[in-house]
């Protein structure tokens, strides 16, 4: 092969693989980073209290504004918490039903069904379920004997707790399917050696099971984690934010700033305060699944 | 002196025999308890979808009534007719079904392409554009819609179907899953079908993505999924029943029909049906979509 020839070959695949790439980083372009760099931007303006007149450049000022604000203090605050109620017992729940749904018994397939078919409800469906079902006049909780006075999600004290219920029935399923398919990775053989061993159960399962299915685990903490962060669905349909704030998670706060206050500003400072808490959960999933790439799967 | 029988060659004394008989009675007794749990949760798991199809087939009186109507005795299918049409939820169906298809499809092949490229081609930037595409998984899509708002805006997409879907129409995520199992198809056969005179496009149609077809049903599974559930960007995007998709159709459903509830039940049914329905048809790709993530990592 001549040179010129090994070099036109060489061009016509660089051509190729950079008209392969096109269509994907013009949608990034325009989608993702396009919008994502303009936030740091839009921060700077402020925004004006009425349509029509120009925005005005304030530099960090609405930064320090709305960070040391007590809307968006209380909106972290409201979603860390969110997280904490949700995501370890998701996680807790999903592991025991895997580990009860992993034995040999006649008709187990049913089970592993019905306990994966929450999957098949989106944020809106299970909301709108537990919603009615939750409400005060039609719902069941009255007749359960829970009542609770303003009903329970216009209860500063139980709305959040009602909607972290809802969020976790809903997740459920995914949950299962997750944990059981780590379960189903863990080679019988170490099991079994470790029953031969005469491990009790309780010791089995914190000395052999936990362990090896700890990065299955991790790796639900921490997306489990980013999706309660971006949670928005369950709050606009079961409390809008309210009463009280009490479930004005980051995500509702950003889409209340730019809909109901038509302030760009602040919901551009609001989203770069989701961005930095998504990349600190991101940067912390990756660094698990390189050292679970490294010790093989 | 205990009686000693012979079973199989081997001497089993009478005391060795009750042990057995108490060790297979405990083990009936245990598989008993199993079901007897299993069951238990399968009923908490499936209640509130249990009593949404109830809900569905009662008059809002009998929906009201205490103690509730466990079952339905005397179904009345009127709340589907009413959800369906005056609900418009027909509508929001075929607009969810148009959207997710757009979106799935343009996923796949627009992630084909990138893989194919990071994966076979050789060209400058190759590392970098790579490390492009991963960066776009660290920007949550919630905080970009300030400024994809307005872009929808001003090409003049705003409740249509293009609005919908074209920040859609590419995946980081997907373009890595589908490199990583290109990356699996040896090298033997490409020299192979080089020498067959095979073109980088006529390898990558009739070798590389049939051999890919288990990344590629996941990235079809994540990509359905994460359309098909959408909420906050159908919510700002649409105005009205055209182009509302399911889940806001819900929404939608729920607020135009308070005083019939079983209206809003029967319009959850028709908005879950779809998903439960390939959940049954597709369980073993789904599990494998929703833990490709997870598992393969």
């Amino acid at each position: 092969m001549t040179a010129t020839r090994f070099w036109n070959r060489r061009r016509r695949e660089a051509g190729l693989g950079y008209l392969m790439l096109a269509p994907s980083l013009l949608v990034f372009s325009v989608f993702v980073f396009y919008p994502f760099l303009r936030n740091f931007y839009l921060g700077f303006f402020r925004t004006p209290p009425f349509p029509g007149l120009p925005q005005r450049y304030v530099g960090f000022d609405q930064y320090r504004e709305v960070l040391t604000s007590s809307y968006f203090t209380n909106s972290m605050r409201v979603t860390v918490l969110f997280a904490l109620l949700t995501v370890p017992t998701g996680i807790i729940l999903g592991l025991l039903l895997a580990m009860l749904a992993n034995q040999q018994l006649r008709g187990i397939g049913w089970y592993r069904t019905i306990f994966s078919s929450t999957v098949a409800t989106s944020v809106a469906v299970a909301s709108v379920i537990f919603g009615t079902l939750l409400n005060p006049q039609v719902g069941l909780l009255p007749w359960l004997g829970i009542s609770t006075t303003p009903s329970i999600l216009e209860n500063p004290k139980y709305a959040l707790l009602a909607v972290a219920v809802t969020t976790i029935w809903q997740n459920l399923g995914l949950s299962f399917i997750v944990m059981s398919s780590g379960l189903q990775a863990i080679p019988d053989e170490i099991i079994e050696a470790s029953e031969v061993d005469g491990a009790g159960s309780g010791l089995r399962f914190f000395r052999v099971t936990l362990p090896l299915l700890s990065p299955t685990v991790f790796f639900a903490v921490v997306v489990g984690s980013i999706v309660a962060f971006q949670s928005f669905g369950q709050i606009d349909l079961l409390t809008q934010g309210g009463p009280l704030q009490k479930t004005n998670v980051l995500t509702y706060a950003i889409y209340t700033a730019l809909r109901g206050e038509q302030n760009e500003g602040k919901a551009a400072v609001l989203s770069v305060a989701l961005f930095l808490v998504t990349l600190v959960l991101t940067i912390a999933q990756m660094r698990i699944l390189e050292r679970r790439v490294h010790y093989g799967d | 002196m205990a009686t000693e029988f012979v079973v199989h060659g081997i001497t089993v004394t009478e005391a060795d025999r009750r042990a057995a008989q108490r060790r297979v009675v405990r083990r009936r007794v245990g598989a008993v308890a199993r079901y007897a749990l299993l069951t238990v949760l399968a009923i908490v798991v499936l209640f509130p979808i249990y009593i949404t199809i109830v809900n569905s087939l009662l008059s809002p009186s009998q929906i009201a009534a205490r103690p509730p109507v466990l079952f339905p005795t005397d179904p009345t299918w009127g709340a589907y007719a009413d959800a369906w049409n005056q609900g418009s939820m027909s509508r929001y169906l075929v607009n969810s079904v148009i959207v997710t298809t757009l979106i799935v499809v343009a996923q796949i092949v627009t992630a084909t392409l990138a893989a194919y490229a990071f994966a076979f081609l050789e060209f400058p930037f190759k590392r970098t554009l790579f490390l492009v595409f991963l960066a776009t998984l660290m920007v949550p899509f919630e905080v970009t819609i300030i400024t994809n708002l307005t872009t929808v805006v001003n090409l003049g997409w705003y409740n249509t179907y293009a609005g919908l879907a074209v920040p859609f129409l590419a995946t980081g995520f997907g373009a890595f899953l589908l490199r990583q199992a290109f990356l699996g198809v040896p090298g033997d056969l490409r020299d192979a079908a080089a020498l067959d005179g095979y073109g980088h496009l006529r390898f990558m149609v009739r070798v590389a993505v049939p051999l890919a077809r288990p990344a590629m049903a996941a990235l079809a599974v994540f990509s359905f999924l994460g359309a098909w559930n959408q909420y906050l960007w159908p919510l700002i995007v649409t105005k009205d029943a055209r182009y509302r998709t399911l889940q806001i159709g819900l929404r939608q459903l729920r607020a135009t029909s308070i005083d019939q509830v079983n209206v809003t039940f029967a319009g959850v049914v028709i908005a879950a049906l779809p998903l439960l329905i390939l959940l049954v048809i597709f369980q073993k790709q789904l599990v494998r979509g929703l833990t490709a993530g997870a598992v393969k990592g």
